[in-house]
């Protein structure tokens, strides 16, 4: 039996359908309450279990960006301490040179001050004066001679006495004068020590004055971070995720560094583990020169632990400073015979790649040339460099990858905090869209029954009619003269 | 704070570094054994320079850990007396640089003293190729018939035996045409045709090339 034979209940598709749409209709009429209490329970259930979920993912969402705010400001804290230490540090180192010197310092004042001081007496003292006499020859001299000849010739002798005792006296004036210029002139060099000892004093006090901002500065965000005020939160936000972006391309230049490592290494590596053997699906020479360089990546990690410069395991950290000191060593002997060997493996790389050349030129019936080219030398050489720096380079892998992965703990927060906010706004938005669906679907459902839902509309509508209808017929029925005379 | 590294973190850094590292190798499957048949019949014996030329492509184009054998075909080619040469190369890149050259050296000398043989054995030299490359079980099998593709049997001489060539390439290398074949075009079709069937039915490939570029495009693939 087809569907068309069910369908067909008279033969024609309009009438047959007409009549199942009626019966269908008679038949949700029927079921509308139950449908609706069904379709409205099913929108209920889809829009709270909605919701809860999107409460659920908020309060996952608050609690990650709680937990990314404290490993924020933990960073930040630490980031901040480790600049201010150091900040005290260069303070304490210029306080403790400079006041060590300043004992020299005041002695060297002292001393120059002395100087100055008896210079300064030297030159305080008083030429000496024309002698007493001058006086008295002078007034004698002025006595008019009035023509005697021998009068005349006396005041011509004192006269004269008294320019020669005048020259005297103003060239010993002129001497001492001399004199106590040049003890000035001795000052001098006195002076300018005094001035340089002034302005190294003016200088450092200087630098102590700078830091002082830089460390108020650095105290501002300290207290800032440790208040956890939005703005820190924001500050190191933003760093960490420039941080990740530096890193990340730092790393990748790291990458590229070792990739050209490989290849420098790979192929003579073949000659001593052979260059057939597989593991894995890789040739075992591919594989034993990136052990190599991991193991070179690895010493370079250890080495910038030992150093202190980065701090990935905090058991190097915390060893004791002989232990470090001995694990520096031994790490850096590692790396350094790992570069002997990689500079060893460049050499030896260029002897292999002579032979093959030479192999493939005799093969072709080509002439090998009787000398080797003399500029060969350079490039072998700068593979050996490359060889031998390579590994060092890399070392100094371990400061970006620090900071990768501490940035990218914070980026992974903040996406997440993202991707959970996203979630949970998209299924408050399917919670309410099923709770309006819903709705929707009462109404359609409504539409499909309209027919019968019009007659019982009519059919109440008319009862609602007719009660006031009996009502006024009763009252008037009560109010007839026939009932009033009969009740009196 | 210290920035403690989560070991699965330190793990997959170190296993992206490896990978990304290990990608960059050429991973190419090693392990080449090539056969090569040199017809030494007759006039075909002027064409033996050619021969020579695809030798020195062989080995160039194979690696470390191949195998190579280079053997002629004279009257009655299922034996190793013909192989003119064979080698395995070393694992080491400098030593098997040497035995191409020490292999080369075999085959100028062999170009320089060969006699024309009275017959062409190809189906004897195939058998031989079959046997010595199955005993090596390289991970490709190649045999290069360097011939005019005209057998002639002595009397005496049984080869109408099925050929065994799965996992096999059979490369006809420099298939020249007989005089007779200018006047009868067929005679050559026929006989490249008989050729391919033989094979084919014995479970290999079979390709016909006369050109040097796409010869070394065999060494390659």
């Amino acid at each position: 039996m087809s569907f068309t034979d069910v369908f067909l209940i008279v033969p024609n598709y309009f009438v047959s359908g007409a009549i199942w749409f009626v019966i269908l209709a008679v038949f949700f009429y029927m079921a509308r309450d139950s449908a609706h209490g069904a379709i409205k329970s099913f929108s209920r259930m889809l829009h709270n279990a909605m919701r809860l979920s999107s409460f659920a993912l908020e309060r996952v969402e608050h609690r990650l960006s709680l937990r990314n705010k404290e490993v924020l400001l933990a960073a930040g804290r630490e980031a901040s301490e480790r600049v201010i230490e150091r900040e005290f540090e260069r303070i304490n180192a210029t306080v403790s040179k400079e006041l060590a010197e300043t004992p020299s310092l005041h002695r060297k004042l002292q001393e120059e001050i002395a100087i100055v001081e008896d210079a300064y007496k030297e030159s305080t003292e008083v030429p000496p004066s024309p002698p007493g006499w001058v006086a008295a020859v002078e007034a004698v001299a002025k006595i008019p001679s009035k023509g005697d000849p021998v009068v005349v010739d006396i005041l011509e002798d004192i006269h004269e006495s008294l320019v020669n005792a005048h020259k005297s006296a103003i060239e010993e004036y002129r001497t001492a004068r001399k004199e106590k210029h040049e003890v000035l002139k001795g000052m001098l060099p006195s002076w300018r020590k005094v001035l340089h000892v002034i302005d190294v004093a003016d200088s450092n006090v200087i630098s102590l004055l700078e830091r002082s901002k830089v460390i108020d500065r650095h105290m501002e965000d300290y207290e800032n971070i440790l208040n956890g005020s939005d703005r820190a939160v924001r500050m190191l936000s933003s760093s960490s995720l420039s941080q990740f972006f530096i890193s990340l391309l730092v790393l990748s230049v790291a990458v590229g560094g070792a990739m050209i490592n490989f290849h420098l290494i790979a192929r003579p590596m073949a000659e001593m583990v052979g260059g057939n053997s597989m593991i894995g699906g890789y040739r075992t020479a591919d594989i034993a020169a990136l052990v190599i360089i991991l193991v070179e990546i690895t010493m370079g990690i250890f080495l910038m632990e030992s150093l202190r410069i980065t701090r990935l395991f905090p058991a190097i950290g915390a060893l004791k400073d002989k232990m470090r000191v001995r694990m520096i060593w031994i790490t850096f002997s590692f790396l350094f015979s790992l570069a002997a060997v990689e500079a060893g493996l460049a050499y030896m790389r260029e002897l292999l790649m002579h032979d093959e050349l030479a192999t493939s030129a005799l093969l072709r019936g080509e002439v090998i040339a009787a000398a080797n080219n003399e500029f060969a030398w350079i490039t072998t050489a700068a593979q050996m460099g490359m060889g031998f720096i390579l590994p060092f380079a890399l070392t100094f892998v371990a400061i970006p990858l620090e900071n990768f992965i501490a940035s990218t703990r914070t980026l992974l927060g903040v996406s997440g905090i993202g991707v959970v906010r996203v979630l949970a706004f998209f299924l408050r938005v399917l919670g309410n869209s099923f709770h309006y669906m819903g709705i929707m679907m009462l109404h359609i459902y409504d539409l499909f029954v309209f027919a019968p839902l019009w007659f019982e509309y009519k059919i109440k509508n008319r009862k609602k009619n007719e009660i006031p209808t009996l009502i006024a017929k009763e009252t008037r029925k009560l109010e007839s003269p026939d009932l009033i005379k009969e009740a009196s | 704070m210290i920035h403690r590294i989560p070991i699965g973190f330190f793990i997959a850094i170190m296993g992206s570094v490896f990978l990304l590292l290990a990608s960059c190798s050429n991973n190419t499957l090693r392990g080449h054994g090539v056969y090569m048949l040199i017809d030494t019949s007759g006039t075909y014996t002027d064409e033996l320079v050619k021969a020579q030329q695809i030798i020195n492509v062989a080995l160039s184009k194979l690696y470390p850990g191949d195998s190579f054998a280079v053997a002629r075909i004279d009257t009655g080619s299922f034996s190793e007396k013909d192989i003119v040469a064979k080698v395995s190369f070393d694992d080491r890149p400098s030593t098997a640089n040497r035995q191409k050259r020490l292999f080369k050296e075999k085959i100028d000398e062999f170009v320089k003293t060969v006699q024309p043989a009275k017959y062409t054995d190809i189906t004897g030299g195939i058998l031989q190729a079959t046997e010595y490359l199955n005993e090596k079980n390289p991970g490709r099998k190649t045999i290069l018939i360097f011939s005019d593709l005209k057998e002639e049997l002595d009397k005496g001489y049984n080869r109408d035996i099925d050929l065994k060539l799965k996992g096999f390439s059979v490369v006809a290398v420099n298939v020249t045409k007989l005089r007779s074949d200018n006047y009868n075009p067929k005679e050559y079709l026929d006989r490249l045709d008989s050729w391919q069937t033989r094979v084919t039915s014995g479970g290999g490939k079979w390709s016909v090339t006369n050109d040097m570029d796409q010869l070394e495009k065999i060494f390659m693939n």
